[in-house]
């Protein structure tokens, strides 16, 4: 902003708190994607008390009342077995949730680590992992996906290793770039001239000049872990029944269309729902701290 | 004979050039045989533009990049065998031109202070008495050590980055054009600041610049730096008033000056297509393929 | 003073940030009358960049508002004129020479293309017409003005292959295409050597003086000020705090703020006392 430099003589004691609060309230997307993330995260958490049978989560038969139509008692409809599809789909969105937490926890400080390694030591560390990295990004994501997920037992557990495993190179590759850009800046080779050691360097001086972009990558990635994730328990390799999954869910009432609609359209709504709200927040996020790297 | 803080002997510096296939084609001395002492209490400058191996010389004496060949003496030891050492880094520190660029912009002022006191393992308890230290040794409020460099104004950032840089109280500061970034009348506090430092701490500078008004009354000796090589050296006075080489009185003739009796003194030389090329001129000349000049 | 080419009255300028109003400009009064040399001079924050954009019709709305004031080029007035009028002034009337020559060229074309481009939408704005042929002839003949030895092989070469210098030079022949009567220059030569810096001041000065245009140099040397005006304009926090004829201000400036700026300037003379200059606040 380089017209506000006229400004800087008097040093603006706004903290950087404020300012971004101030440029996050009025960015519609970030607001809206937060709302949305918000709303998913507290259903999940609060799934068995908003839910009006939560035991319908199960493998209960209820034929009487098998493909409802949406109504006052079941505000999605039931299923071909008669369960509440808007029970299922909130313990659905639980499980994605959790899918993304988890490939995301491992997937961030893994790539992080490695960004932050071969950015700064150049050279062979650099050659070594920067390649590997190229190599696994080389691969098919789904068709390794598969690959692992028919190998080991199709379940949950087994998705995450396989969304994680090929996460991670993409957090490399961003991290690297970063860490390449920061590392010629004069304070780092004022860093080095004041005896700081390189663990201080990279995690202390290079690492939080990358968290802005993280926050952006990490943010649009749940979304799309999300959509993996069901893309798997769709075609069967994930998640089994009768766990609820949005994605097998979706699959499930495929059967059933155009007919009973509502029993594979609102599931997928959901997906869209939640994988939308990361995505606005992520896209948020990026015109708020004015990142340009991201994908 | 009291020895001299710094030591810098027939000092070369070379960088290989090569092909776009990697072929080793040549090499650009970048510091051609450089030798200059600097007395203890002593300010010397080192005057030069673009390509006159001023910052390659820093570099060296901060053991970010090792010589071609030359020795470099710290207090009489040679930093060949201890350059880049904790031994190294207490004797000898640095200010950088660009405040702006120089502090991280994610760590607080006192966070960056504290960088060589963790790295020369001062006790966590200890720190932040020793940071508050620092920041009225260079006139800044206690207050300021909470705050990020988007806070500061130039000359405060400036004033944190010499406050940095004496933190781990060294003999030597080389200062890299500390003041280019800034506005006169906050250069002036900062050069002043620095004068008074230097009496108070005992501090040897290293001041290099090309702002040569600046130099006349900062520096007790100065060396004048073309294309790597020293062509003259001598105390400020004598060399600004009796400039002997070309390149000085080319380099004196183009400072631009606010009164009569600067005008005065300043070489009166044709300065657009004058016998004498300016340093980017004959660069310019050796890219083409002129070899030596 | 309505012989003035450029007159600025009483301009005020506010910017929002934030939610808060920062009053930038609090009414500056300027004239530049023709064929003349005019220094605006200040330090970071005085308002003078905000002027020159303002000046130029070149500020970022609506972040930056002008409240007041008025505005006259030649005696037409700038903020009234429709916009298709203000922009042919621009570049062609009243042409700006940018200070940093290492970014202000664009690297993939060469120096004959951007000039015959610039040239050929200036031409399009004044509506007049001249055939390619021509152009290349106008731009030869205006590299020729800026002492460019041999304007054939510089019309040829990429930025890259000419030094900051001669990339300055470049961008002061660029000012010059469609001969205009108000040259106004930002920080000139801030990015150069020194020496490259006294070329290129002493060619402005000769080519000002030799075409007779008028000169507004923003900078904030003093020393800049003192080679190539012979008027200047010293500015601090969005007012002029005085102004007169070069000679007079620097031997005997009048305001506390001159006299402290004047003083904090390191001499060649080596007599500057710099524990001595006031706080500047």
């Amino acid at each position: 902003m380089a017209h506000l430099s006229e400004l800087a003589a008097e040093p603006q004691r706004l903290s950087n708190a404020y300012q971004n609060w101030y440029r996050f309230s009025r960015n519609p997307s970030a607001v809206i994607g937060t709302a949305i993330v918000i709303i998913c995260i507290l259903t999940a958490i609060f799934a068995p008390l908003i839910t009006p049978y939560p035991e319908h989560v199960g493998a209960v038969v209820n034929f009487r009342e098998r493909h409802l139509p949406p109504s006052a008692d079941y505000w999605f409809g039931t299923d071909n077995v008669g369960r509440d599809i808007f029970t299922r789909v909130v313990f659905g969105m639980r499980i994605s949730l959790l899918l993304a937490l988890v490939v995301l926890a491992t997937a961030v400080p893994v790539g992080t680590v490695l960004g932050l390694l071969a950015g700064y030591y150049g050279g062979w560390v650099e050659i070594v992992i920067m390649r590997f990295t190229d190599i696994a990004l080389a691969i098919p994501g789904l068709v390794m996906v598969m690959a692992v997920a028919a190998v080991l037992s199709p379940d949950l557990l087994t998705s995450m290793i396989a969304i994680a495993a090929l996460w991670w190179t993409w957090h490399a590759r961003l991290i690297y770039s970063i860490t390449r850009q920061t590392r010629v800046q004069d304070y780092i080779e004022a860093a080095e001239t004041l005896g700081a050691s390189k663990f201080h360097i990279l995690f202390r001086e290079i690492l939080p000049n990358c968290v802005s972009a993280l926050a952006v990558k990490t943010s649009l990635d749940a979304g799309f872990v999300i959509l993996i994730g069901s893309t798997l328990s769709f075609l069967g390799l994930g998640i089994q029944p009768p766990t609820p999954d949005l994605g097998t869910m979706v699959a499930s009432g495929a059967a059933f269309l155009p007919s009973y609609w509502w029993e594979s359209v609102l599931p997928g709504c959901a997906i869209l729902f939640v994988s939308l709200g990361f995505n606005l927040l992520g896209d948020g996020l990026r015109d708020m701290f004015d990142v340009e790297d991201v994908r | 004979m009291i020895r001299p803080v710094l030591e810098v002997i027939d000092l070369c510096k070379s960088f290989p050039v090569r092909s776009p296939f990697g072929r080793l084609t040549g090499e650009v001395k970048a510091v051609n045989n450089v030798s200059f002492s600097i007395g203890r209490g002593k300010v010397y400058g080192l005057a030069g533009e673009s390509g006159s191996g001023k910052s390659t010389i820093a570099r060296m004496i901060m053991g970010l990049t090792p010589p071609t060949s030359g020795d470099i003496l710290l207090d009489g030891e040679d930093i060949g065998s201890t350059g880049g050492s904790p031994a190294h880094r207490r004797k000898v520190q640095m200010v950088f031109q660009n405040p702006g660029s120089s502090l991280n912009p994610r760590r607080s002022v006192s966070q960056s202070i504290t960088v060589p006191l963790h790295a020369n393992g001062l006790p966590r308890a200890d720190r932040a008495r020793r940071v508050t230290e620092l920041l009225d040794m260079v006139q800044l409020p206690a207050s300021y050590a909470e705050r990020y460099p988007h806070e500061l104004s130039g000359g405060q950032k400036q004033r944190v980055a010499i406050a940095r840089a004496l933190a781990v109280a060294p003999k030597l500061l080389v200062l890299d054009e500390p003041t280019s970034a800034l506005d006169v009348s906050v250069q002036a506090k900062v050069i002043d600041l620095l004068v008074d430092l230097g009496r108070q701490l005992d501090l040897t500078f290293l001041f290099i610049s090309h702002d040569l008004s600046l130099m006349r009354n900062f520096a007790e000796k100065v060396g004048v730096l073309y294309l790597g090589s020293l062509v003259e050296t001598g105390r400020t006075s004598v060399v600004f008033e009796n400039p002997r080489h070309d390149y000085t009185r080319l380099l004196l003739a183009s400072v631009p000056v606010v009164s009569a009796e600067e005008e005065a003194m300043r070489p009166r030389i044709p300065l657009i297509d004058g016998e004498i090329p300016t340093a980017e001129q004959l660069l310019a000349l050796r890219k083409a393929g002129g070899g030596e000049a | 003073m309505s012989s003035a080419l450029l007159s600025v009255r009483d301009l005020h300028v506010d910017f929002t940030t934030y939610n808060q109003t920062h009053k930038v400009l609090k009414g500056i009064n300027l004239d530049i009358p023709p064929h003349s040399q005019i220094a605006l001079v200040g330090e970071s924050g005085s308002g003078k960049t905000v002027t020159m954009k303002a000046i130029m019709g070149l500020l970022r709305q609506p972040l930056a508002r002008i409240t007041a004031g008025e505005m006259y080029y030649d005696g037409r007035d700038l903020l009234t004129m429709p916009d298709k009028e203000r922009v042919a002034l621009r570049g062609t009337a009243m042409s700006m020479i940018f200070q940093d020559p290492m970014t202000s060229l664009n690297p993939v074309f060469t120096i004959g293309d951007q000039m015959r481009t610039i040239l050929k939408y200036a031409d399009r704005r004044l509506g007049r017409t001249r055939s390619a042929r021509e152009r290349k002839v106008r731009v030869l003949e205006v590299l020729g003005q800026v002492r460019m030895r041999d304007p054939e092989r510089v019309f040829q070469s990429y930025p890259i292959m000419l030094s900051g210098g001669m990339r300055q030079r470049v961008l002061i022949a660029m000012a010059l295409l469609s001969e205009p009567k108000l040259l106004i220059a930002d920080e000139p030569g801030t990015a150069l050597d020194v020496t490259t810096q006294a070329q290129i001041l002493k060619l402005m000065k000769d080519l000002v003086e030799e075409r007779g245009l008028a000169l507004l140099m923003i900078t904030h040397n003093l020393g800049v000020v003192r080679e190539t005006c012979s008027y200047v304009y010293v500015m601090n926090k969005g007012v002029v705090v005085e102004h007169g004829s070069t000679a007079d201000l620097f031997a005997a400036p009048q305001e506390d703020y001159t006299k402290a700026l004047i003083a904090a300037v390191p001499r060649l003379t080596g007599e500057t006392r710099f524990g001595t200059v006031e706080a500047m606040r």
